[in-house]
């Protein structure tokens, strides 16, 4: 049983790509996508479509990779209002959500 | 009573109801709370805490403002979107609606409520409309998304520049012919201004800087004073999860209240000499400081992670005497018109919580879809709201 597990988990590793093994559980995601309209949505619009802060809609994102607006979700702009979140998102959290931004976040 | 009595009585009932129209009442004690998620608006009323009733299709209204007519009849809601509604509390109707620009934070009304004016981000500037038929009147571009658009005695608009530093002061006594002074150098980044309860000054809070800009609406050729400027010098700024408001100035005991920017505090200014009298340490980073009509009390919420928590500010001690937690999100507050209780809106519980400001007893939980702000007419007679 326990060789079996940690076979199958080994799999996994090796299976996974590093975005799929730091996808947040269904629950995380719910809180998430409500945090970025809610919250985010302060700044940036409910509707992402901007506000005080730039535009978050998927054509707004295009030419910006992940990895930059995960950088800077995690660290915000300085001289800007955009706050740093890595005291209320962890790194896999952060790159979650700047993927599910580029592909335009499910309401 | 035979069964054709009945059926003429009913008859006539139904007649007297459609002849009368709305139920005959007052406006004095009705207000409005913006349901953002949803694009829709619950009427309520703050005389027996109940749900008038609920208007939808109004488009984005995250971060929506509103006004209202100075027959208490009318509310104008301002959404993200652009769009201007006008609203009839009575028949709970729209009474007029126009899509006026592409991105907008809010509005203000003149002080002979004929106009009604609307800060937009998308094209930026200011867009002036006729507060009976919302007609364009006038279009006072400035290149730059604005904030903290107040009105001011004279029938005056002020308004701040976020991407310039610059504040404007718009004249529309000759509604047609606006007449603009500009104050340039004013600051980085004003986020949201007041103009305080007398009328006579306008107050911007940056973002950019620590420190608040002041303009004198008596003396507007002295120019811009700057106030607490370096409050928060060497030291570290926490990051700002949410931005500070400035709606409602909090004024009391010859002290003024604000929310530091990405501090836990409260800044005191003692309104006689613009100096800071003091900081209040609170839970959180302050988002509404809102200030109970007699002064007496202070009521802050905070911005993440501490939005499920209000404090509440004893005003002559500079003490927080109470704590509660309503629920998650809490997003904006406000008093009855002698501040005997306030309602808060509780966002992600979909409840807005009505509590009794002497006892801090919970008298009544409203519903409310994502509800975020709360506008009581009693804001039609106020200057600056």
């Amino acid at each position: 049983m326990r060789s079996r597990g940690i076979a199958v988990f080994g799999a996994l590793l090796l299976m996974g790509t590093p975005a799929l093994a730091a996808t947040p559980s269904p629950n995380r995601q719910e809180a998430l996508r409500h945090m970025v309209r809610q919250d985010c949505g302060s700044c940036h619009g409910m509707t992402l479509k901007g506000g005080l802060g730039s535009s978050l809609l998927p054509q707004a994102l295009d030419g910006i990779p992940a990895e930059s607006l995960t950088d800077i979700i995690l660290n915000g702009i300085p001289g800007t209002p955009m706050p740093p979140w890595a005291a209320l998102l962890s790194a896999d959290e952060a790159a979650w959500i700047a993927n599910e931004l580029k592909k335009g976040l499910a309401p | 009573m035979t069964r054709t009595g009945v059926t003429a009585l009913a008859a006539s009932m139904l007649l007297g109801a459609c002849a009368a129209g709305p139920e005959i009442r007052g406006t004095g004690d009705l207000g409005v709370v913006i349901e953002r998620a949803t694009g829709s608006v619950k009427l309520v009323e703050h005389s027996h805490d109940t749900v008038l009733g609920e208007v939808g299709e109004l488009g984005d209204l995250s971060h929506a403002a509103i006004v209202f007519s100075r027959d208490e009849r009318f509310a104008y809601v301002f959404g993200r979107d652009g769009g201007l509604t006008k609203l009839d509390l009575l028949t709970q109707k729209l009474a007029g609606r126009v899509m006026q620009a592409g991105n907008s934070i809010g509005g203000a009304i003149s002080a002979d409520g004929r106009l009604v004016a609307v800060a937009n981000y998308e094209p930026g500037g200011i867009r002036v409309f006729d507060a009976e038929t919302l007609a364009p009147v006038a279009d006072i571009p400035t290149g730059s998304k604005v904030v903290g658009l107040e009105d001011a005695p004279g029938n005056r608009f002020v308004f701040s520049l976020y991407d310039k530093g610059e504040i404007w002061l718009a004249d529309l006594s000759e509604p047609a012919s606006p007449q603009i002074t500009k104050f340039t150098g004013i600051g980085r980044q004003p986020y949201d201004a007041l103009v305080t309860p007398d009328g006579r000054y306008y107050i911007a809070g940056l973002f950019g800087e620590d420190g608040l800009a002041m303009l004198d609406l008596w003396r507007p050729e002295a120019g811009i004073r700057r106030v607490l400027v370096g409050y928060g010098r060497g030291e570290t700024a926490l990051p700002v999860f949410k931005m500070p408001h400035l709606e409602s100035w909090a004024v009391a005991d010859g002290h003024a209240f604000i929310p530091a920017v990405g501090r836990h505090e409260v800044l005191v200014i003692d309104l006689a000499t613009w100096t800071e009298a003091g900081r209040i340490p609170v839970e959180g980073q302050p988002v509404f400081v809102m200030a109970r009509p007699d002064g007496r009390q202070l009521w802050v919420n905070f911005a993440l992670p501490d939005n499920g928590v209000v404090q509440v500010i004893d005003v002559p001690s500079l003490k927080v005497v109470h704590r509660l937690e309503p629920g998650p999100g809490v997003l904006h507050l406000e008093f009855t018109p002698r501040g005997e209780r306030v309602w808060l809106s509780v966002r992600d519980a979909d409840q807005i919580k009505v509590y009794d400001t002497a006892t801090f007893s919970l008298l009544a939980t409203l519903p409310a879809e994502k509800p975020s702000g709360i506008f009581f007419t009693a804001r039609a007679h106020r200057i600056g709201l």
